[in-house]
């Protein structure tokens, strides 16, 4: 073990948790549009249009085929275009959300298809309009499923950053690569591994936590 | 008053199309309680789902209170909707809502202000016994309760209509009573037309006055509750009937033994 140990652990801990807040963010709103979209355009959708959910979803597939390091190459010239730079976090953090949201619109979409067409069929009963019906019914009634589903989808965004420090993108999976495997510092690689860990833990365990307190609230006896 | 006139319906799946109502013309007064009977799979429920449009007819008419609903647009329809209550077999209430919510959901679509809302859901709560659980979620109600709270959330606009489709089937018979004298109740106080389909003819019997009988997507006999007892016309009403009477008879013989006979 060295004296820079700890100056590097902690400035690629900031660099992932920087893309992983930031990525997580955009690539939910980005999945949300895109579950929510899928589920009410699909056949016998509350706003069917089954054309389009076509179109959504082979886009969805074509990204979720390609591998991860294939679809960084391919977007970093959207990385510069959107924030000047190809290199660093917050270039990443393009391609990150880009590459997550796909995967978090399927999570999304399941999710939300679980929800009993019945209680779907009450809230048009009463005259509600489509979007009522997302915002009230839809994402309510599926939101402790929700949040274990998004956990997940956090949870690759986290393996993602690995492997995008792999091209430059900062963060501890970029330590353990320039450190670990370029340069044979076993300390660097087996820290960094260590809390890659413990992070992936910690989103799991606050996921769990989340979707219990809700579940609590709704489904307790007094 | 409702008026049906020339209903179609078939359904397109992959083995072919099933027709599931054909040519239907019927007619329910204003306050009336209206049943509908018949077997299972002769299209009770998609006629109660095309009154509100759930499922959409392919050809026909359906007015309800001078409003002609198979005319109407999207938001038309919307604005429609909140006019005719509905109940259904599995409440489907909304696990993410109070009974207060649940109850205030419906008004809080139809844009009314909050005071309101909470003297009008207290209200109707109270007229359904529920007052005491107002910020119970739904997985802690019975069975029972929840059908009350479906009721609520179907009545709190005051509607015109109410559809019923087997609204007491997942319920035990003191608690189906207990629903029924509740409708019955509301009926007579609100002036409220109320449909409702069942298989159960204690319940058709109970609190019906006009009925209908649908065998295979058709009307086949219409009228009074009474006639269809004393003197059932249609294949299906006959059936219902004896069976009544097979177990009425049976219920003498054993009753009869237990005299001494
Ligand atoms: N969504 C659907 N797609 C295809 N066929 C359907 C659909 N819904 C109903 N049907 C068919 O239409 C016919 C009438 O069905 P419906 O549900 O109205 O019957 P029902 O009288 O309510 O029966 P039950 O007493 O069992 O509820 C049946 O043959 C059924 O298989
Ligand atoms: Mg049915």
């Amino acid at each position: 073990m060295r004296d820079d140990l700890i100056d590097l652990l902690w400035k690629g801990l900031l660099e992932t948790l920087y893309m992983v807040f930031w990525s997580s963010l955009f690539a939910l709103v980005l999945g949300m549009t895109l579950g929510v979209t899928l589920v009410v355009t699909e056949k016998g959708g509350i706003l069917e249009a089954p054309r389009l959910h076509k179109v959504i979803s082979t886009l969805i597939n074509s990204v979720r085929s390609l591998p991860f390091i294939i679809l960084i190459v391919l977007l970093l010239p959207l990385s510069r275009w959107v924030v000047g730079t190809t290199l660093g976090p917050t270039a990443a953090i393009v391609s990150l959300s880009i590459g997550a949201a796909p995967f978090l619109g399927r999570i999304i979409e399941n999710t939300l298809k679980e929800v009993s067409p019945g209680k779907v069929e009450a809230a048009k009963s009463i005259g509600a309009p489509p979007f009522t019906i997302i915002f009230h019914v839809l994402i309510p009634e599926a939101l402790p499923a929700l949040v274990r589903g998004i956990t997940i989808g956090i949870i690759g965004i986290t393996e993602f950053t690995a492997v995008a420090g792999a091209i430059g993108a900062g963060g501890l999976g970029s330590l353990a690569i320039r450190f670990g495997y370029q340069r044979f510092r076993e300390d660097v690689l087996f820290a960094t591994v260590i809390l890659i860990i413990l992070l992936v833990q910690l989103i799991q365990w606050g996921g769990d936590f989340i979707a219990g307190q809700i579940s609590k609230k709704r489904y307790k006896f007094e | 008053m409702i008026v049906i006139s020339n209903l179609n319906k078939t359904y397109k799946t992959p083995k072919g199309t099933v027709t599931a109502l054909e040519n239907i013309n019927l007619r329910i007064e204003k306050g009336d309680i209206f049943g509908i009977i018949g077997f299972s799979g002769a299209g009770k429920s998609t006629l109660i789902r095309c009154l509100n449009r759930l499922e959409e007819p392919d050809s026909g008419s359906i007015e309800i209170e001078g409003k002609v609903i198979t005319q109407l647009n999207q938001s038309e329809l919307q604005q429609a909707r909140r006019k005719i209550g509905m109940i259904f077999q599995q409440f489907n209430l909304l696990d993410s809502k109070t009974v207060f919510q649940n109850v205030a959901f419906p008004l809080k679509v139809a844009g009314h202000p909050k005071p309101f809302i909470q003297k009008r859901v207290r209200e109707i709560l109270d007229l359904v016994q529920l007052s005491d659980k107002e910020n119970v979620y739904p997985f802690q109600l019975s069975g029972g309760q929840k059908q009350r709270v479906g009721i609520a959330r179907a009545l709190v606009n005051e509607p015109d209509v109410l559809l019923s489709d087997e609204a007491t089937s997942a319920l035990d018979p003191q608690t189906t009573y207990s629903i029924l004298e509740l409708l019955k109740d509301i009926n007579r106080k609100l002036h409220l037309t109320i449909v409702l389909i069942t298989h159960e003819l204690d319940v058709l019997q109970h609190i019906c006055n006009n009925m209908a009988v649908i065998e295979n997507g058709r009307i086949v006999e219409t009228g009074s509750v009474d006639k269809f007892f004393l003197n059932p016309e249609s294949d299906t009403a006959k059936r219902f009937v004896k069976i009544i009477e097979y177990y009425r008879d049976k219920r003498m013989v054993m009753e009869g033994t237990g005299a001494g006979i």
